[in-house]
């Protein structure tokens, strides 16, 4: 393991101590200057004292992209969160469910990390297991009907994906994408 | 005016709540550990985000209400991780009702010896590389 | 909004009683960190309740360390409980020292 010049670490590790400093504000509550400084004092603190791995690969924002994402998520969430409401209250019950796994296209490990809690969300799936050097993620299902409908929930996945890749991924990453499905 | 904002935060407040509810009687009625997983992470986290939500509103204009916002963050961070680590733990022991189970492509797909269906899944590989080689060498063979 | 609040602390009490019979039925020791997890949220859901109809925001960092509470437990668990597999001598992968009533319940479904 290299160890990297300072500066470099800093830069790498730049989003974390904004975040830090975002939660720090947040928690007093009140914008102040005073808030501003010590958020910055504990942050970086905090990554003095306990070092992360940087995140390497970084994050594009596409405006237009990530709002459809973000649209996506949310009725996903209030659809998810409905169904499996009835479910559990409905006579039927839970009958079936299926684990499959799943081939990803990404391989960036803040992407890969960002598609599993999306998924994890999302109706009736649940993430079991990643394989990171083959890519493939295993997902648990609440509910299958039958093979199509696993199918269709496969697909699903691979949609997830795709919308996050749009959302934030690189030029290269958005080609990896069309290539694979084509 | 605040009439319709204070019945807009208190209905967010009652569908939150009712979501905890059904989280509950998921949990009581699921068959096995992963699909009680599901009763505890989505209704779970849509319903506190809700709460958290219609509490905000309420709350608005104390320094507090940004802080609630912040749980709701936190919740949407931290649910599907904690879910993660119990599942694949459960996943491990075996904790799952296969029957109930239309297909099971972790357990065929083969990947390195410590996923393998029916042995104690808990079984450390002896050598994990060789392992996970041979099992991909397999996995090209047909 | 007295009433709104009846409504609402009697859904999260059936919610929170419901998790507790899971608690207490199991029959693994992972149904029981889900419950509990659940149990957490349910508890920090009635906290903000609380405030949001009291407009009294002082349980609010509470909540917060109630929230983040419930996420270190269970990871903490699971962690543990991930550990026992590896050191498990039973060599069928079932639990290892667990009360043997839970083990029966849970082989003869």
């Amino acid at each position: 393991m290299t160890v990297e010049p300072a500066a470099k670490r800093l830069r790498h590790q730049l989003p974390l101590v904004v975040w830090l400093v975002l939660v720090w504000i947040l928690l007093w509550g009140t914008w102040s200057w005073a808030n501003l400084v010590s958020g910055l004092a504990v942050a970086l603190g905090v990554l003095v004292l306990l070092p992360l791995p940087p995140v390497i690969g970084g994050v594009r924002l596409r405006p237009a992209a990530l709002l459809a994402f973000v649209g996506h998520f949310v009725v996903d969430l209030f659809v998810s969160g409905a169904q499996v409401a009835w479910q559990a209250i409905g006579p039927g019950g839970v009958r079936r469910g299926a684990i499959v796994s799943v081939q990803l296209r990404v391989d960036s490990d803040l992407l890969l990390t960002m598609v599993a809690e999306a998924i994890s969300l999302v109706p009736g799936s649940l993430v079991l297991d990643l394989d990171r050097e083959r890519r493939r993620i295993a997902v648990h299902l609440l509910h299958a009907r039958d093979e199509d409908d696993v199918a269709r929930q496969k697909a699903a996945v691979l949609e997830t994906e795709a919308r996050i890749v749009r959302a934030f991924g690189s030029a290269e990453e958005i080609a990896a994408l069309a290539e694979v499905a084509a | 005016m605040t009439a319709l904002v204070d019945v807009v935060a208190v209905a967010c407040l009652l569908a939150g709540a009712l979501l905890c509810l059904t989280a509950g009687m998921g949990l009581l009625r699921f068959p096995d550990v992963l699909s009680r997983m599901h009763a505890g992470t989505k209704p779970q986290v849509l319903g506190v985000l809700l709460i958290m939500v219609g509490a905000a509103i309420r709350l608005h204009g104390w320094s507090a209400s940004w802080m609630l916002l912040l749980v709701a963050a936190f919740q949407l961070l931290t649910a599907p991780v904690s879910a993660h680590m119990v599942s694949r733990v459960a996943y491990r022991r075996r904790h799952v009702r296969r029957d109930l189970l239309l297909v099971d492509e972790l357990r065929s797909s083969g990947q390195d010896r410590l996923y393998r269906g029916d042995e104690p899944a808990d079984a450390p590989p002896e050598e994990p590389g060789a392992a996970l080689a041979e099992s991909r060498e397999r996995d090209e063979a047909p | 909004m007295t009433a709104a609040g009846v409504v609402a602390y009697a859904l999260l009490g059936g919610g929170a009683l419901l998790a507790l019979v899971r608690v207490a039925l199991g029959p693994s020791l992972l149904d029981r960190v889900v419950a509990t997890d659940t149990l957490l949220v349910i508890i920090s859901a009635g906290l903000a309740v609380h405030a949001a109809l009291t407009r009294d925001p002082t349980v609010v960092p509470v909540l917060v360390v109630v929230s983040l509470l419930a996420f270190v437990g269970s990871v903490s668990i699971a962690r543990y409980i991930g550990g026992m597999l590896l050191k498990s001598s039973a060599g069928d992968g079932s639990d290892v020292g667990l009360p043997v009533a839970a083990e029966v319940r849970e082989g003869d479904r």
